[in-house]
């Protein structure tokens, strides 16, 4: 069409006459008469429709703004999963960093728990072997024997119930009795005088248990036991419960030279 | 004139109402709203010619709504909605591109 001037300005002639092709200055006309505001019906109703169209855009966008997941393309969708899983593998790893460190942490605290029984468990050694001084419950009996009625045979019965009945540390005068604890006599004036760890008891002197104070006082009182023998021999014997009671005397840790715990063999 | 207060009146009650798409009319709403562009741009095409007629701009618009909404349905029925949502956006596209282009030759002569 470029190429041919004369067929070309015909046929623009005919399209122009028929109103599809204007001249510029026919369309400014056309867009003057346009914009007036002219009550045409075909304007009214042009109108309404345009009307339509502006809400149906508002529409369209809002819904587009607060679209979810179901308005993205189908790469959108794979980019956003991308990231998602990345995340997950993230915070997976993250989950087992703590895991791993919440493991440790727990071991600490079993540490500590073991610390917490050794600890009590070297307290109740502590207790047995007479190195801590102690104090709870339980009595005390006071011994006035000033004739020396007391035999050997009376102290080593007195401890001996004394710990039938449950008592958990003694002291017998200052001296306090422990699983090596012997009693013995010492010759001397008064024709003999008991010893206990190679120390002379010389009346009056006390005996303080701690243990259950009833338990205590009735294994000492039984028919023909400790009380009875002593008040036989002429002594004076008072017993006292009580719900606190001191066992002040102490040992030293004892030096073991020959015994020695056999190693404990996994097999048995 | 007229037409064009209208759009901006619908814009604005559309921004005041706030209008919630209905779930089934979603997919077809922006085609249709595309289409109705088309026709919208061919109507002010067609002024500028001299040939507008109201009739004929309500049918256009009535009939390119209903086809693309026609479309875009058995797109969807087919399994292929979105790419023939994609062809039809395209074509309105082009339409909408070459009636501006017509318009601006009508008034501009260039």
């Amino acid at each position: 069409m470029p190429g041919t001037p004369r067929p070309r300005g015909a046929l623009e002639r005919i399209r122009r006459r028929a109103g599809h092709d204007p001249t510029p200055e026919q369309a400014r006309r056309r867009l003057r008469a346009i914009t007036s505001l002219r009550l045409a019906p075909g304007q009214v109703v042009a109108a309404v429709i345009t009307a339509l169209l502006g809400v149906a855009l508002v529409a369209q966008v809002r819904a587009q703004d607060e679209a979810g997941l179901s308005q993205l393309r189908e790469s959108e969708l794979v980019a956003l999963l991308d990231d998602v899983s990345g995340r997950v593998d993230d915070l997976q790893q993250e989950v087992l960093e703590l895991e791993a460190d919440r493991r440790r942490l727990e071991g600490q605290q079993g540490d500590v728990a073991a610390a917490e029984a050794a600890r009590e468990r070297l307290q109740s050694y502590a207790i047995l072997a007479g190195t801590a001084p102690v104090t709870g419950p339980g009595i005390s009996v006071i011994v006035d024997d000033p004739d020396g009625g007391m035999t050997q045979t009376m102290l080593l019965d007195a401890i001996q119930e004394l710990r039938d009945a449950g008592a958990e540390a003694i002291q017998v005068g200052s001296v306090r009795v422990v699983a090596s604890s012997h009693v013995g006599v010492a010759e001397g004036a008064g024709g003999g005088s008991v010893t206990l760890d190679g120390a002379v008891l010389v009346p009056p002197f006390r005996i303080v248990a701690v243990g259950e104070p009833d338990t205590l006082a009735g294994g000492l009182a039984i028919p023909g036991g400790f009380l009875d023998s002593l008040r036989g021999a002429g002594a004076t014997v008072q017993v006292v419960e009580g719900d606190e009671v001191l066992v002040d005397a102490v040992r030293p840790t004892p030096d073991l030279r020959w015994a020695e715990p056999v190693p404990a063999t996994p097999s048995s | 004139m007229i037409p064009l207060i209208g759009l901006v009146l619908g814009v604005l009650l559309g921004l005041v109402v706030s209008p919630e798409v209905p779930v089934w009319l979603q997919p077809y709403l922006p085609i249709a709203v595309i289409a109705a562009l088309d026709a919208v741009f061919g109507a002010t095409r067609a002024a500028l010619e001299g040939i507008f007629n109201d009739r004929v701009f309500v049918i256009s618009i009535l009939s390119n709504v209903v086809v693309a909404g026609l479309i875009v349905f058995l797109g969807n029925q087919l399994g292929v909605g979105a790419q023939l949502s994609t062809g039809v956006v395209v074509v309105l596209g082009l339409r909408i591109f070459s009636n501006v282009a017509a318009i601006r030759r009508h008034l501009l002569g260039a």
